[in-house]
């Protein structure tokens, strides 16, 4: 799975896209969720848990948070921008 | 003349003298005269657009010229709007222009927006945004987005034909220090100019009904790695059905500068003998001003850099002029160059402390 990061999210991680090896990494259920993802990236990076506009993509439609995501999916992460 | 003036769009099959004349009746409100609304501001008057809306209350500093090029070195330190007027005249002189000095705010939102068919944000902050945002959908009337960072940029078109908006895609407004506003977090000089040219595109297709709007999607340009990605959402009815503003944007100005109402100064002159006013009017407006207040100290905004202005530092300086427009300018130039001096200017200078005296 490959997330792209956008924005604020970028400077978070340090980089503009995460690869993640299998959905293995975030527990031991088949299906994830947009919101497990979330609560994962959460823990490894504290930062991301204070964006309160933060929107997920998966294969480049928006995703709410009860949204499947699969292994070879693609995600977005998009805090919105404010710069003119 | 005007025939041939388009002639390079006209005689586009898609496009034709039927397009045209569509750009010539359309009225579009341009808000922020910054990295995005000049070179929006630009193409659509090049094109033919025959009015043009715009709001910016700023000052141009030499921290714009890097992305705003259409100012030049000579115009730091003057009014945004001005300048950038008479700019846009003598590119084309056919263009019916409607400026508004302001920012935009919860009270004057409704009114300037109505006047037009559509907006164009290009504003600096989310406060103005959201406040677009809502005002539009109330309105029933699209709004072409572009925002940029650092060396990205987002583009969409909102509230199109019943299709979604801002709060579809960001619900809530991100709180302060949540994420960079106000330009602070920087932006490569050429990236407001490649999703300005963008938004100029959109607008074009609204108004002509050519190509497809891009509704319903938002566009992520990565300058870095040369990507334009679109992820496609949905309206979400309760963003919809905004049906009045909200009670507070939060700080809708990127540059909000200490303010004392006419009223509020009016009494502080009446208890406080020793107050420290200076009036940034010319020598011949303070002169011929009879009622100009006795102890105010007049320094003309052009001379203001110029002369030591010997106040104490202990007490505030308050600064007026003719509408409060000035004395703007003045208090951002003296803040600058004085850091242990506090200014405040008296809101709606002159004309309204007359109004409370009569």
């Amino acid at each position: 799975m490959t997330i792209l990061l956008f924005g604020i999210t970028k400077d978070i991680v340090g980089s503009a896209t995460l690869s993640m090896p299998s959905s293995s990494e975030f527990g031991a259920k088949d299906t994830k969720t947009v919101k497990e993802l979330k609560d994962y990236l959460g823990k490894m990076y504290p930062e991301l848990n204070k964006l309160s506009s933060l929107a997920v993509a998966v294969n480049n439609s928006y995703a709410d948070d009860d949204t499947i995501i699969n292994s070879f999916d693609e995600i977005a992460l998009i805090p919105p921008v404010s710069g003119g | 003349m005007e025939f041939k003036r388009y002639l390079r769009q006209t005689n586009l099959a898609d496009f034709g003298p039927q397009a045209q004349q569509k750009l010539k009746d359309a009225r579009i409100l341009v808000i922020g005269a910054g990295g995005l609304g000049t070179p929006v501001l630009s193409y659509l008057n090049a094109m033919g657009v025959g009015t043009l809306g715009i709001i910016e209350e700023d000052v141009i500093e030499l921290t714009n010229l890097q992305r705003q090029v259409l100012y030049t070195e000579a115009d730091v330190g003057k009014s945004k709007i001005a300048t950038l007027v008479a700019h846009l005249k003598s590119q084309n002189s056919a263009t019916h222009f409607i400026t508004f000095e302001t920012f935009l705010s919860k009270d004057n939102a409704l009114e300037i927006i109505s006047k037009f068919d559509f907006v164009i944000d290009g504003s600096d902050n989310f406060s103005t945004r959201y406040l677009v945002n809502d005002a539009c959908v109330i309105l029933k009337k699209p709004f072409v987005s572009g925002a940029i960072q650092g060396f990205e940029g987002q583009l969409s078109v909102y509230n199109y034909l019943g299709g979604p908006t801002y709060r579809c895609l960001f619900p809530n407004m991100p709180s302060p220090n949540e994420i960079p506003n106000c330009n602070v977090n920087g932006v490569l000089g050429v990236i407001p100019g490649i999703i300005g040219s963008l938004q100029a595109l959109e607008a074009v297709k609204i108004v002509t009904q050519i190509g497809e709007v891009m509704a319903g999607k938002l566009l992520l340009f990565n300058g870095l790695m040369h990507s334009f990605q679109t992820v496609k959402f949905k309206a979400n009815p309760e963003n919809i059905n905004i049906t009045e503003l909200k009670a507070s944007y939060g700080n809708e100005s990127c540059d909000a500068i200490p303010t004392i109402s006419s009223e509020a100064f009016l009494k502080l002159m009446e208890a406080n003998s020793k107050i420290q006013l200076i009036d940034v009017r010319t020598k011949e407006e303070f002169k011929n001003d009879k009622q100009a207040v006795v102890r105010a100290i007049n320094i003309p905004l052009d001379e203001l850099l110029e002369v030591p202005l010997g106040m104490d530092p202990n007490t505030p300086i308050y600064l007026v002029c003719q509408s409060g427009k000035r004395s703007r300018i003045a208090l951002k130039l003296l803040d600058k160059k004085y850091e242990n001096l506090s200014f405040y200017n008296v809101e709606g200078g002159m004309n309204k402390i007359w109004m409370h005296q009569e």
